[in-house]
């Protein structure tokens, strides 16, 4: 399955999309928000360590909030030397949802990259 | 500019930037997300906390190290774009322990460079851009024009500082700022204002000696 990692500049919200897609799919989702102390911002290290702990030979996609959350991942993947990691420019909950169902029923990450395209115009009413 | 220059000019940075630490803040609250200062604060400490080790490197290392740390401890936008902006800076200063005016004009250039490319930002968006590159250019200018380093950087200044007040007349297409659209007019940019900080410091290092 792939991994989704959620990069957020808030603890609390990344781990609260983890905890949404969880109730949708048994993926291998996981938390890098934050800064170490737990304050908001972003950490190069804690990306770095949750794509790890996420990483399989079936890739990894990425879903940050904005700003230094999207640059530090970029950062993050300029020094990784792991094939098939994906940032991917969606909505976080929605995409987070989708990605996580997708990544479950067995999806690669180029299936679920071209997939979440379709959370960006999604409207919920 | 040998090492030794370029190590007390770090310092001298992480000074200038921890005593207005809650300036940047202020600037950064009324159209960001408040945490500027702090955050470079946070960042530049644990530069200087680093800096002994840095003591026997070339100046390109030297330059790597600050960027590596900073990335690593910033936590917001100013990490990876200030912190591009140092490696960058080093990868043009590989080796050197010496610099050229050129070569240190060079250097600039690329950190400049370095921020446009992780910040996929121009000239004219309310950036740190709008202190940094017009200060490239009269120092630049300036260089080609016979002055020496600090003359040519003291032009550099003066159109930094241009460049924070040209801030305030524009509205912000990058960063946080622009979600408050007009809104953000009348209000100087905080990364144009540390952007001009570091370069004030720079000169006055330059000026010392």
């Amino acid at each position: 399955m792939v991994g989704i990692v959620i990069v957020s500049h808030s603890q609390k919200l990344a781990e609260g999309i983890v905890e949404i897609s969880r109730m949708m799919a048994n993926a291998p989702i996981a938390a890098a928000g934050g800064l170490e102390d737990g304050s908001l911002g972003t950490s190069y290290e804690k990306i770095l360590a949750v794509i790890e702990e996420v990483y399989s030979a079936d890739g990894v996609a990425i879903l940050m909030d904005m700003g230094s959350a999207v640059m530090t991942t970029e950062m993050v993947l300029e020094d990784f030397d792991k094939p098939n990691v994906k940032m991917l420019d969606c909505p976080l909950v929605e995409g987070a949802v989708l990605a996580a169902v997708e990544s479950a029923g067995g999806r690669t990450l180029e299936e679920i990259s071209t997939l979440i395209e379709d959370s960006r115009t999604t409207k919920k009413f | 500019m040998d090492t030794k220059k370029i190590l007390a000019i770090i310092a001298a940075i992480a000074k200038k930037i921890e005593a207005e630490k809650d300036f940047l803040t202020q600037l950064d609250n009324e159209i960001g997300d408040g945490d500027h200062g702090i955050n470079l604060a946070r960042g530049f400490k644990s530069v200087e906390e680093k800096l002994s080790t840095f003591a026997d490197k070339d100046i390109g290392a030297i330059l790597k190290g600050v960027g590596t740390q900073l990335v690593s401890t910033v936590g917001g936008a100013s990490g990876p774009l200030y912190g591009t902006a140092f490696m960058k800076a080093g990868n043009v200063c590989k080796g050197k322990t010496e610099l050229t005016d050129a070569e240190f004009a060079a250097a600039l250039e690329a950190a400049i460079n370095g921020v446009k490319m992780r910040g996929k930002a121009v000239e004219g968006e309310k950036t740190m851009l709008d202190a940094l590159c017009p200060a490239y250019k009269a120092l630049k200018d300036g260089l080609d024009a016979g002055k020496n380093l600090v003359d040519a950087l003291s032009d550099g200044v003066d159109a930094a500082a241009n460049g924070v007040e040209y801030t305030k007349t524009i509205i912000a297409t990058k960063g946080r700022a622009s979600y408050l659209k007009e809104r953000s007019l009348g209000h100087q940019d905080p990364g144009a204002t540390s952007s001009l900080f570091m370069l004030q410091t720079m000169l006055e290092v330059l000026r010392e000696a």
